[in-house]
């Protein structure tokens, strides 16, 4: 029997297992020589990993007593977070080694913070469930005061661990209260208990449950943390806060409210349309001021997060799967516009104002052109990949009955285009300017910029076959 | 006679004191690391609680868990209040505002 639970549970024990005797083999030999070395080795693990749980397994299987849900939808989602921080992790060794960043703790605070994110994606219990989100948690806070002599960086990590720790206590006292209702913490149980005419300690439970994951996934009104974390860490960091733990936090969302609370589909429903009709709007009118990219991006990623839960608020199979396809467009072209923002710098120093690229075209018309493709992208312009991601998670609010929502996510997201044209505008019609960035740069963040742009355009095609997997794998989720 | 609605109350009482602790305290970060803590010991109040009323014992392993990862959280905060307070000079919650948000 407990041969059989270990074996589901087998990449989170490999990459648990390797972390804590990386931890070891640092700590008593080199320390931080090694840490470039345990970077390529970390990011190694992680391709492993996901290209052993994207072709391993094919039903759903529990194990410890229904804790732990290993189905196609956790499958789906931890080969996205896997492949994101590997992604992540490589860019930014170059990056970090350059300002004497690279410290070994940092690809392995990384590593825990994935195992976090895979048991938050195969929570089949409260429990499991808590104490994935503060695995990943936890290792975030130390990770976002990583320059420890930076104040920006402290108090990034000082925020960031206080308001984390404030929606870690809602989603804990929205458990304790679902618990106490439903006599239990199995989301097998919780949605026999949750079905029909709900009482309203279960109903509380609920909302603060929603609250608290809204917190982590920066959703309008719980979002305030996230522009000035996203300005205060390193930027490698803030690559990585951008993508994997924004995907397990909205797998998980998902988890909880199909598993979970299912059977109550319309209590949910409208609360998750107004997180999203909300982050989506000001998401979009937030960024318009803001002269930092990293702030930039902040807003952005609170406005993309309103779409992917516009797909939740549906409630529906499709809804489900326009989500996974969202956030798996929206990790890519996160990954090529950090991978951009990491090569931004002047004299080897990094810079993050929008003024430095005035008529960026002129020097790097190559760079430019990717950066191009992915704004488009991130604006959602028709034709590449983020128009698409748009659409899936438009018609399912149609299919929804959410007409209205489907209405403010266009409006939203024109007035959005603004800000993302207006770094176009900057980098080919812009004035002289005398903060010009260094022509060339790492040769990885160059790849992974240009192959972030390439998928934009040619994923059009098929979408790389990922919507039937996505299908299936929402499929195995909604029930 | 003491019952459930009473520890509930209690409980909830306790975690409303938390919140306002984090909205309204103006002056030192340790009170925001006290008020986390009374929340989450609100909830193991509930928990417990709870656990007793439905004479289940997963609510006290819940309780548990929860105790653990709260000292590990408090260990945490103070390592980056530490690293703040080396770079800042100061914990006044008014002084942690070089970024505006």
């Amino acid at each position: 029997m407990i041969q059989a639970d270990l074996n589901v549970i087998l990449p989170e024990i490999v990459l648990s297992v390797y972390a804590m005797l990386a931890l070891l083999a640092a700590v008593y030999t080199a320390k931080d020589e090694l840490a470039g070395l345990l970077t390529w080795i970390t990011a190694g693990v992680f391709a492993a990993l996901a290209f052993y749980i994207a072709t391993s397994g094919g039903t759903t299987v529990t194990a410890f007593g229904g804790m732990f849900i290993d189905d196609g939808f956790a499958r789906f989602a931890k080969v996205m977070i896997l492949l994101s921080a590997a992604a992540v992790l490589a860019m930014s060794q170059g990056y970090l080694a350059a300002r004497g960043l690279l410290k070994f703790e940092y690809p392995l605070l990384i590593a825990l913070a994935t195992v976090g994110m895979m048991m938050m994606v195969s929570a089949g219990d409260l429990m499991a469930l808590y104490m994935g989100l503060e695995l990943q948690s936890l290792a975030l806070y130390v990770v976002a005061a990583l320059r420890r002599d930076s104040v920006k960086s402290t108090e990034a990590g000082l925020k960031y661990f206080v308001l984390g720790a404030l929606s870690s206590g809602l989603l804990l006292y929205g458990a304790s209260l679902v618990y106490g209702f439903a006599g239990t913490t199995q989301f097998a149980g919780v949605i026999l208990a949750a079905s029909g005419e709900t009482s309203l300690g279960l109903l509380f439970g609920l909302v603060f449950l929603i609250s608290g994951l809204a917190f982590k996934v920066s959703a309008v009104p719980f979002h305030m943390w996230t522009p000035d974390v996203y300005e205060g860490s390193p930027t490698p960091v803030t690559a990585f806060f951008a993508t994997a733990p924004k995907v397990a936090a909205m797998a998980l969302f998902a988890r909880v409210l199909h598993d979970a609370f299912g059977g109550v589909t319309g209590d949910w429903q409208q609360i998750i349309a107004l997180l999203s009709v909300l982050s989506m709007f000001l998401g979009a009118v937030a960024a318009i001021g803001q002269t930092n990219i990293k702030r930039l991006m902040a807003y952005s990623s609170i406005a993309h997060m309103g779409y992917a839960l516009m797909g939740l608020a549906s409630g529906t199979v499709f809804g489900v799967q326009a989500m996974l396809l969202y956030m798996a467009i929206y990790v890519t072209m996160n990954v090529g516009t950090f991978a951009f923002i990491m090569s931004m710098s002047k004299d080897g120093a990094p810079v993050v104002s929008i003024d430095s690229l005035h008529l960026y075209s002129r020097r790097e018309p190559g760079k430019a052109l990717a950066m191009l493709f992915l704004l488009f992208s991130l604006a959602g312009v028709p034709p590449f990949l983020g128009f698409f991601g748009k659409l899936y998670v438009l018609r399912a609010a149609v299919e929804g009955d959410l007409v209205w929502l489907a209405v403010a996510g266009v409006i939203a997201s024109v007035i959005g285009a603004f800000y993302y044209l207006r770094i176009v505008f900057y980098m080919y019609f812009g004035q002289e300017t005398d903060e010009a960035l260094d022509r060339g740069g790492s040769p990885i963040l160059y790849g992974f910029l240009m192959a972030s742009a390439a998928v934009m355009l040619i994923g059009v095609v098929n979408f790389f076959g990922i919507e039937t997997v996505a299908e299936a794998a929402a499929a195995t989720l909604v029930n | 006679m003491i019952g459930l609605e009473h520890y509930l109350t209690v409980a909830a009482v306790l975690f409303v004191i938390g919140i306002f602790g984090l909205f309204l305290n103006r002056k030192n970060v340790i009170i925001l690391l006290m008020s986390i803590e009374l929340m989450l010991l609100a909830v193991n109040i509930n928990l417990v609680a709870f656990s007793a009323h439905l004479g289940d014992l997963v609510g006290q392993v819940f309780t548990l868990f929860v105790l653990t990862v709260a000292a590990a959280e408090a260990a945490i905060g103070l390592a980056i209040l530490v690293c703040f307070f080396r770079n800042r000079g100061t914990i006044a919650v008014e002084d942690i505002n070089v970024m505006k948000g």
